[in-house]
C-alpha cells in the first residue's frame, strides 16, 4: 500500500505538471483538490484518465471521484479494491 | 457618424437541409439532425448532428465537377454558393472565416502532410475557388467564433477598409472532437437537453453558414438586417469553466446595447448559446437575470443541430433572423423543465409574435463570450 | 514643397495618421527576449520549454499554473508578462483589450492530441491536451492572470498581418470599446516560434502605423 501510495504521488506529479512539488512534499492525507495542492476541475478529469490508463478503472460520474479523490489515502485505497491492472 | 452594416442575404448547410427554407421548415417541424452513431473511435454509441457523406457528395457534384475537396470544404463552398451568385465578389469584399478546427480530421490520415490542417490553407483554398483578391480573415475563437466573426466583419467595414464582406462559418464532427469531449465527460448519453433539469451535457454537430454583410444602402430592403452592436468579452476566470457570475457574457451584452444605444427592454427575442452542459446553461440564466432579460423569449438551437462549434454562432444567427423576418418563436428542442436556478422564459411552443430586435449571443473555452445584437430593417 | 508648408502638412498628417501610439514592445524569438528592442534574456541551445522555464524563473513569475500550459500559452503568457508586469500595479481593473494571431493556430498542440487516440489498444485521450486545442486559449490564460474582462479575439494568418492588426486595433480603440490593445503574433510550432507584442493606446513613443509595427516584426 505504501509502495502505491509513493507511486500515485509522482504519477499525479507528473501528469498534473506540479512544478516544484516531491513526492516528499504530498501527505498521504492532504486534500488534493482546494487548499491542498490547489488541483482544479481539469485535474480532476485527468486523474480519471490516470486511473483508466494505470490502473484499469473507469470513473464515469464526476461525483463519484470527489469522494475518490480526497487524498493520496483515499485514491489507494480505492485503487487497491478496484484496480484491473 | 458611423456606417451601419447590414446583413442582406444567408444561407446554411446542416443534416436538416442544404438551403434555408428546408432548415426553416424541418425547424417548424420540430424535426432535428441529431441521431445515434457507433463506432468512432472507442465510442460504441453517440448521439451527433451529421450529414451523410454520400448527400454532401451528391449536392457537391451538382454544382462543381472538382473532386478534390474535403467535406468540410465541400459544405462550405455549397453554403457561400449562392451569396456570390447573387453578389459578385469585388475587389473591396472580405472573406472572413469562422471555424474552430477546420479539416482536423486529415491529421488522422495516412500520407497526407500536418501542414494540409493549417486553417489558412483551407481559409486559402475557398478563397481562390470564390475569387477574392484581398486576404482572407480567419476567426478562431473557440464557440463563440461564428457569431464573432459577424462583428469582426462589421467593425472592419465601419473602419472602411472594405464594402462587403461574406462571412462562412463551418466545423465537421471528428473523432478528435467527439474523444476531446467524451474525455470531459461533457457529452450527452441522450440527445441534448438545453435549460432542462435532465440536462447532461453536450451533443455534437455539423454545419456550414455564411452571410452577406455590405455598407451599399441600395442594396437593403425590409426585412434586411442592421448589425446595431456587439461585444466579445472575457470571463477572465477559467479556461474550461463558464463564470459562475456570467461576467463576461453580462459585459458583452452591455457593450453591444450601449454601442446600439438601446436599453436591454427592445430585445423581442434571444438566441443563445445553450450547449446543456449544467454549468453553460446556469451561467447564461444567471447573465440574462443579471440584465433583466428573463421576460424575453428564449432558445437554443442545439436541440436540433447540436454543437456545431465555430459554426453555431452564425448557423444560429441565421435562423433567428429568419424567425424575426417571420415573426415566429421556435421551441427550445429537448426543454420540458426548467432546470437552472434563475427563472428564464424557454420558449415550449412555436408561436407568432412581433420580433424587431434580437440579441444573439455565445460562450466558450478560453472564457470568451459574445453578443451581437441585430435589427429587422423596416 | 518646403519650410512652413511642409511642416504645415507634417503636423495635419500626424494628426490624422497619429491619434495612437505604442507604448511597450516585446520579442521573443530564438531563445531571446527583446524588451522595446533591447535583448533582456537569452539562454543558448535549450528547447522552447526549457528556455521557457528559465525565463519564468528569471523573471520570477510566481505563477504554477504555467507549468500546465502548453507551449503556445507559454509564449503567449511570457511575452505579455513581460510587458504587462510593470504596468500592473494596483487592484484597480485594467481596460486592455487583447488581439493576437499567428499562423499554425494550435496545430502543435494538435498533433500531440492526434497522438493520444492514434492507437486503439493504448487509448487515453487527455482533457488537459485537448484542452488547449483552441488557440485562444492563450489569450484566456492572459486575461485570467491581470483579470482583463475585455474585448479578446484570436486570428489566424498566413503571414504577420501588420495592416489588420492597426486596422482592428482602433476599430476597438475608436469605438470605445477598450482604452488600450495589447496586440501581436504568437506563433508556434513544433520548436520553431515567434512571438510579437505590443500594447497600443494613446500614449507611447512611437506611431501606431502600418509601417512601424511592421518594423516591431522585422526587426
Amino acid at each position: 500500500m505504501d509502495a502505491l501510495k509513493q507511486e500515485l504521488k509522482s504519477k499525479i506529479i507528473e501528469v498534473l505538471n506540479l512544478e516544484d512539488v516531491t513526492v516528499a512534499d504530498i501527505n498521504d492525507d492532504d486534500a488534493l483538490f482546494g487548499d491542498g495542492l490547489g488541483l482544479d476541475s481539469i485535474d480532476a478529469l485527468e486523474l480519471i484518465v490516470l486511473m483508466d490508463k494505470n490502473y484499469g478503472i473507469k470513473l464515469t460520474d464526476p461525483k463519484e471521484g470527489k469522494t475518490i479523490f480526497q487524498s493520496i489515502a483515499t485514491m489507494a485505497a480505492y485503487i487497491d479494491a478496484n484496480r484491473t491492472k | 457618424m458611423k456606417k451601419s452594416v447590414y446583413i442582406t442575404y444567408t444561407n446554411c448547410v446542416t443534416p436538416l437541409g442544404f438551403d434555408l427554407e428546408s432548415n426553416w421548415i424541418a425547424l417548424q417541424n420540430g424535426h432535428s439532425g441529431i441521431e445515434s452513431h457507433a463506432d468512432v473511435g472507442l465510442l460504441d454509441s453517440f448521439f451527433a448532428s451529421i450529414i451523410p457523406n454520400d448527400k454532401i457528395d451528391e449536392a457537391f457534384a451538382a454544382v462543381a465537377q472538382d473532386e478534390n475537396f474535403t467535406k468540410l470544404e465541400k459544405m462550405l463552398i455549397l453554403a457561400m454558393k449562392p451569396l456570390v451568385e447573387k453578389h459578385p465578389v469585388t475587389s473591396k469584399s472580405v472573406f472572413v472565416f469562422s471555424t474552430t478546427k477546420g479539416n482536423i480530421s486529415l491529421l488522422g490520415k495516412e500520407n497526407v502532410s500536418v501542414e494540409a490542417a493549417q486553417l489558412s490553407v483551407l481559409a486559402w483554398k475557398i478563397s481562390r475557388y470564390f475569387g477574392f483578391a484581398t486576404e482572407p480573415i480567419v476567426v478562431s475563437n473557440a464557440c463563440v467564433s461564428g457569431v464573432l466573426a459577424l462583428a469582426v466583419a462589421k467593425r472592419m467595414l465601419q473602419a472602411d477598409i472594405y464594402d462587403s464582406a461574406f462571412v462562412v462559418a463551418g466545423d465537421e464532427v471528428s473523432e478528435f472532437v467527439l474523444s476531446g469531449f467524451n474525455s470531459f465527460q461533457a457529452m450527452s448519453e441522450e440527445p441534448c437537453k438545453p435549460y432542462d433539469a435532465k440536462r447532461n451535457g453536450v451533443t455534437l454537430g455539423e454545419a456550414a453558414a455564411a452571410a452577406y454583410l455590405t455598407v451599399n444602402e441600395s442594396e437593403v430592403q425590409p426585412n434586411h438586417f442592421k448589425i446595431l452592436g456587439d461585444g466579445a468579452v472575457n470571463d477572465a476566470n477559467h479556461i474550461s469553466g463558464p463564470s459562475r457570475t456570467g461576467e463576461g457574457l453580462v459585459r458583452s451584452i452591455q457593450s453591444a446595447l450601449k454601442e446600439a444605444q438601446r436599453k436591454a427592454e427592445t430585445i423581442d427575442y434571444i438566441s443563445a448559446h445553450g450547449t446543456a452542459t449544467v454549468y453553460n446553461d446556469e451561467m447564461e440564466a444567471i447573465a440574462f437575470n443579471r440584465l433583466s432579460l428573463q421576460q424575453v423569449p428564449v432558445n437554443s438551437l442545439k436541440g436540433y443541430y447540436g454543437h456545431t462549434l465555430g459554426a453555431s454562432g452564425l448557423l444560429e444567427t441565421v435562423l433567428g433572423m429568419e424567425s424575426a423576418r417571420r415573426n415566429q418563436l421556435i421551441v427550445s428542442k429537448g426543454y420540458a423543465a426548467s432546470g437552472v436556478t434563475q427563472p428564464i422564459n424557454v420558449i415550449t411552443a412555436n408561436e407568432n409574435r412581433k420580433i424587431d430586435c434580437f440579441l444573439k449571443t455565445a460562450s466558450g473555452f478560453g472564457g470568451c463570450n459574445t453578443a451581437v445584437l441585430f435589427e429587422k430593417v423596416k | 514643397m518646403e519650410g512652413a508648408t511642409q511642416r504645415f502638412y507634417l503636423k495635419k498628417l500626424n494628426k490624422l495618421e497619429g491619434v495612437y501610439k505604442i507604448a511597450r514592445q516585446c520579442t521573443i524569438e530564438n531563445n531571446s527576449i527583446l524588451l522595446n528592442g533591447e535583448k533582456c534574456f537569452t539562454v543558448e541551445g535549450v528547447s522552447f520549454s526549457e528556455f521557457a522555464k528559465a525565463a519564468y524563473k528569471h523573471f520570477e513569475m510566481d505563477y504554477p499554473k504555467f507549468f500546465k500550459m502548453d507551449n503556445l500559452s507559454k509564449l503567449a503568457f511570457l511575452v505579455s508578462e513581460i510587458i504587462l508586469k510593470d504596468i500592473v500595479k494596483s487592484e484597480e481593473e485594467l481596460d486592455i483589450a487583447l488581439v493576437f494571431a499567428n499562423r499554425s493556430s494550435s496545430l502543435d498542440t494538435d498533433v500531440k492530441y492526434q497522438a493520444s487516440i492514434a492507437d486503439k489498444t493504448s487509448y487515453f485521450p487527455s482533457p488537459a491536451v485537448f484542452v488547449y486545442t483552441l488557440p485562444n486559449i492563450c489569450i484566456g490564460e492572459i486575461s485570467i492572470r491581470y483579470q482583463l474582462k475585455t474585448e479578446n479575439a484570436f486570428f489566424v494568418f498566413d503571414t504577420f498581418p501588420a495592416e489588420f492588426f492597426k486596422n482592428y486595433t482602433e476599430s476597438l480603440l475608436t469605438t470605445g470599446k477598450t482604452e488600450k490593445v495589447l496586440c501581436g503574433w504568437t506563433e508556434y510550432f513544433q520548436e520553431t516560434y515567434k512571438a510579437v507584442v505590443y500594447l497600443v493606446g494613446e500614449k507611447g513613443t512611437i506611431e501606431h502605423n502600418k509601417q512601424n509595427i511592421n518594423t516591431l516584426y522585422n526587426n
